[in-house]
């Protein structure tokens, strides 16, 4: 290698890079209005909805029955003449329990794919990828899973259970079974804090005491320091609201170190994750969970949907859960809207969906709040039993109250934050 | 050993003008899909050039480059919220990063750590990084009127700004524009780099390290100004990558971050620097493209190819690609062959 | 009283589980310088082995102490046979391989038996001490770790053909000079270590949630455990993991899981600062 020669040609090539950059600093003027060919007509033959969802990596025990679900709802849809007279069509889109590619396909559901809806988003970190972008690309967004509640935009509508819906009955009610003192402990992020914090207000109205609240990295498998910090405090009952597979480790642990029948277990979470169909039943007996559904419903309903559930997907068919029933509910309460509405064209479905959108489905009915954009739903109280679900006490038409007084899209349609607990 | 990243004059040329005229005829043609699709690739294409320099170039294996792209980030999304404008926000989570990586460097390389503990150093400094960004959902932990957010990352993060004028937000067009200008400027900082005499004797360190400090090369100095190179281009990606998303959340530090950095460099060949720009554009694409509408689980599809790459291609596709052309070009050619260098 | 005895053997508890899931790893990665990122599906499909082989009716130990390294070496000898033979002495193209392997391994086990899985459950009862009480299983893990400890102690120390396996990973070219296949030895090493790993996955499987991703829980500790410990197989990666397991699990007690985390890896920063060819390098210079 000579060294002298090539070093001048690596200057030469800096030297032309400084000319061109120059003139591309000129080009990125130019081509500014490029943006306005965006906005496009939409593709008027049928509608569409996009499911963004996690269907490989770590969170597709959530994904996979959601999109079974959603896909059940748009046969259903299209088999009672579809929307206004159009078909509803599917578009799938695997995230890959990847942020980055939430982010890039809900670019492309908005801006190539044109769907009229995005429907999906299971982590609250992958909503709020979302709303962003389709806040700014004008397209509607459907948040269907449960979460800790708060948002308020008017893009976006919400149809899972809130804390004010977990909380604020099944809380005191708890306390009013088990006693006062209580132990929370919870995955390390935002849900479960404000969950904890929820818990703490209503546990506290009731004349409750809540004693710690612990938090756990989601990657945490070892729970031998945190159970014995609950035996050193004697809570009456323990509040979780762990999350994943890692977190099973501690009701593994809690089982085999004997606490299962000293120390009962109340959870928000304990089988959002099918937690309750992983464990061997010695380890659940007992756990009780406020949820929006389980598919051990006592209604004709609900047995009705089971068993065409069944009978589409096969007798092993994952179990439906209330975080994945909830693309089949949110599919069919936003088109119930589209009906109403007579179009899928976005401002229309706004206007349909806060004049109060009513659906009912296998879980009970589902109520839209023209304030918040959350709707109302029935909570049940399940207890696990034998490795199933116990529905043991119902609360029903229960309100999104988590922001009253804080958000009102009505009043203030621009408002677009989301609030924490009281 | 083929002799690798020497500046080939006509390459460059013919790379630097690709980029640029991407950059100023694709915004004419293209839909602003497609558009923002390559903005973010590009970002990640900065992303794999400075690992390019950290390790391609300077042989300091590091697991960690996520950290560093990360940091810059995180540093991008906390200044730029603070100070509502985006200029010093941008240089920050560049001069950041190389403090940090100086600080790190000069722990590992004055230590005289051997290369593989280099990695599982910086493999622990992402670790440690991806653990704290997850344990900061406790709204006490804020840095002005930035709140960290934990594992949900944190939203609504500002872009970036014509400089100095924050009521002039760069539109996405104008962001693919940028992100084009800056690969093409940082493909050219490699290509100086690796020209430059110091670039010489950073080849020469990777290659042999005990016959460079034998001829009086403070080895470890050297490691360590390259080390703090490509993690400050690391960190500029971070901050690009922001701007793009307008989210930035600990995923970013992740491990799968750190390993799909380096699986770009595989596939696109890590004996050059246009190799991980290829690298980085192809793997992006494809696994987009896998998830959409398939049943095809896009894990095992990519988890294959790396297996499949590593084995039969272990150099990656450019320079097989261009030593398959070349032998080619001295069978066939009249007596034309040319020197690779 | 009570507290110091369960704080204490919730420590040995975590030191032996960590040692558990490394041991397989410090083989790989300490004697054949394969750094092996799929190690925490080696686990994963040992516990799988587990969990189906009891679902189909097998006596639960005999699926975890029998079937899940068995499985989990079997799938070693062909992972060696179709990859890893391959890359000796590559050490970055055997992460990126591994890492690949990690990803495919993951995705089939999802597509042949989804992602809900339902678990065994952990067997024997609870150790009272006073007002706490312990999983009994988790003195089968602690004596299991120390059995396999001593076994492979003894294999390498003891017999002619860990002496070879020692050989071989020094100097192949000598023992092909002998007349032994050194590419045996090495799919033999690899498969054993393999099979480890599957046992870890196999005894952990009553106590965490079986899942395809379940690996990805444990890999990063095992390296870090393996690398600060150094070349000895034993002692090395037994008293980094001592000295990993009593930190994080007394930092967890005393504030919070987050900060004993990092505390973990922070130590094994400094540690390896300090110490750069790890606890062997310094301290335990030719031993196993």
């Amino acid at each position: 290698m000579t060294d002298t020669n090539t070093t001048t040609k690596a200057r030469g090539s800096t030297g032309l890079s400084r000319r061109r950059f120059t003139s591309l600093l000129l080009a990125s003027g130019v081509s500014a209005p490029a943006i306005l060919r965006a906005s496009g007509a939409r593709a008027t033959d049928s509608v569409k909805m996009a499911a963004l969802l996690d269907l490989s990596g770590g969170l597709d025990i959530y994904g996979r029955p959601m999109l079974m679900a959603m896909e059940m709802a748009v046969e259903e849809i299209n088999a009672t003449g579809g929307l206004n007279g159009k078909p509803l069509e599917l578009i799938t889109y695997d995230t890959q329990s990847n942020m980055q590619l939430y982010a890039q396909y809900a670019q492309q559901a908005a801006l190539q794919d044109q769907v009229d809806l995005v429907h999906g988003g299971i982590t609250s970190s992958s909503r709020e990828v979302i709303r962003p972008i389709l806040n700014r690309y004008n397209t509607l967004y459907l948040y269907s899973t449960q979460y800790e509640g708060g948002v308020c935009d008017r893009n976006t509508f919400c149809t899972g259970t809130t804390p004010a819906m977990t909380s604020k009955s099944p809380i005191p009610y708890t306390i009013d079974m088990w006693g006062p003192k209580f132990y929370s402990i919870g995955a390390d992020y935002n849900a479960p804090r404000i969950m904890s914090d929820w818990s703490r207000t209503f546990g506290e109205q009731a004349g409750g005491e809540q004693v710690a609240n612990d938090f756990f990295p989601l990657n945490v498998t070892e729970f031998g320091a945190l159970i014995t910090k609950i035996q050193q405090a004697r809570p009456d009952f323990v509040c979780s609201a762990l999350i994943g597979a890692a977190h099973l480790g501690f009701y593994r642990q809690w089982a085999a170190a004997g606490m299962l029948s000293e120390i009962p277990i109340f959870s928000f979470t304990f089988g959002s994750g099918n937690e309750h169909m992983m464990l061997p039943p010695e380890e659940s007996e007992g756990i009780i969970t406020p949820c929006s559904y389980f598919q051990e419903i006592d209604s004709a309903l609900n047995r009705d949907w089971v068993s065409r559930y069944h009978a589409r997907y096969g007798d092993d068919a994952p179990y439906q859960n209330n975080v994945s029933i909830g693309g089949y509910e949110g599919t069919w309460l936003w088109a119930t809207a589209v009906r109403n509405a007579g179009t899928a064209e976005r401002e229309a479905v706004i206007e349909a969906m806060e004049a109060g959108t009513s659906w009912t489905g296998p879980g009970g009915t589902l109520t839209m709040n023209a304030a918040n954009h959350h709707s109302s739903r029935d909570i049940f109280f399940g207890r696990c039993t034998g490795g199933a679900w116990e529905p043991f006490h119902t609360w029903e038409n229960q309100q999104p109250s988590d922001t009253d007084g804080r958000c009102d899209l009505i009043a203030n349609p621009g408002q677009n934050v989301q609030f924490g607990a009281e | 050993m083929p002799q690798t990243f020497a500046p080939r004059h006509a390459g460059t040329l013919a790379t630097s003008v690709l980029i640029l005229g991407a950059a100023v005829v694709l915004p004419q043609t293209l839909g602003l899909f497609t558009l923002l699709q390559l903005t973010v690739y590009a970002v990640m294409a900065i992303l794999a050039l400075s690992l390019s320099i950290t390790w391609g170039l300077g042989g300091v294996l590091c697991f960690g480059q996520a950290a560093f792209f990360g940091l810059g980030g995180y540093t991008y999304a906390v200044a730029v919220t603070n100070f509502g404008e985006s200029t010093l926000p941008i240089l920050l989570a560049v001069l950041v990063q190389a403090l940090v990586a100086l600080c790190l460097g000069w722990f590992m390389f004055m230590g005289r750590l051997s290369d593989l503990y280099v990695g599982v150093v910086t493999l622990c400094t992402s670790l440690i990084l991806f653990n704290f960004a997850n344990s900061t959902s406790d709204p006490w932990y804020r840095i002005g009127s930035a709140a960290l957010n934990g594992f949900n990352g944190m939203p609504a993060i500002r872009g970036i700004n014509i400089p100095f004028l924050p009521g002039a937000l760069l539109s996405p067009v104008q962001s693919f524009v940028l992100t084009m200008l800056a690969l093409l400027a940082v493909y050219l900082l490699c290509k100086t780099i690796a020209g430059s005499s110091w670039g010489r004797v950073v080849a020469a360190t990777r290659q042999n390290p005990l016959r460079a400090e034998l001829m009086g090369y403070d080895t470890a100095r050297v490691k360590l100004g390259i080390f703090v190179i490509g993690s400050a281009v690391a960190g500029f990606a971070g901050c690009l990558f922001v701007n793009w998303n307008g989210f930035v959340s600990p995923d970013v530090f992740g491990l799968s971050m750190s390993a799909q950095i380096m699986i770009w460099m595989i596939v696109g060949g890590r004996e050059t620097f246009v190799g991980p720009i290829v690298g980085a554009f192809a793997l992006q694409a494809l696994v987009s493209r896998l998830g959409v509408g398939s049943e095809i689980n896009a894990n095992v599809v990519l988890g294959g190819l790396l297996m499949i790459f590593v084995v039969l291609v272990p150099r990656g596709i450019l320079p097989t690609v261009r030593d398959g052309l070349l032998s080619l070009g001295r069978k066939w050619g009249p007596g034309k062959t040319r020197e690779v260098n | 009283m009570d507290l110091v005895l369960i704080l204490t053997l919730q420590g040995v508890v975590a030191i032996a589980t960590i040692l558990l899931f490394s041991i397989g790893l410090a083989i790989i990665f300490g004697m054949m310088r394969v750094i092996n990122l799929a190690h925490g599906e080696f686990m994963m499909i040992g516990a799988y082995g587990a969990v189906k082989s009891h679902e189909a009716g097998l006596n639960l130990w005999v699926a975890m102490l029998v079937v899940a390294p068995l499985v989990a070496a079997l799938f070693g000898l062909v992972v060696e046979r179709v990859l890893i033979r391959h890359l000796y002495g590559r050490l970055i193209d055997t992460l990126l391989a591994t890492w690949g392997l990690s990803l495919f391994t993951v995705g089939v086990v999802t597509m042949i038996f989804g992602n809900t899985t339902s678990g065994v459950p952990t067997p024997l009862g609870t150790l009272r001490i006073g007002d706490y009480g312990l999983g009994q299983y988790n003195l089968v893990i602690v004596g299991v770790t120390l059995l396999v400890l001593a076994l492979v102690a003894l294999v390498l120390k003891r017999t002619s053909a860990g002496v070879l396996a020692r050989a071989t990973m020094q100097n192949p070219e000598m023992i092909a000079a002998l007349g032994y296949n050194p590419r045996r030895i090495y799919a033999a090493t690899f498969a054993i270590g393999s099979g480890l790993a599957g046992l870890a996955g196999g005894l952990l499987a009553p106590l965490t949630g079986v899942i395809p991703a379940m690996g990805v829980a444990f890999v990063a500790k095992a390296f870090i455990t393996v690398i600060s410990g150094g070349a000895a197989v034993i002692l090395g990666t037994g008293t980094a993991a001592a000295i990993y397991g009593v930190i994080s699990q007394s930092v967890t007690y005393v504030s919070t899981s987050v900060i004993g985390e990092a505390s973990l890896f922070l130590a094994a920063i400094i540690l390896l600062r300090l110490l750069p060819n790890g606890f062997a390098g310094r301290f335990f210079k030719g031993g196993v």
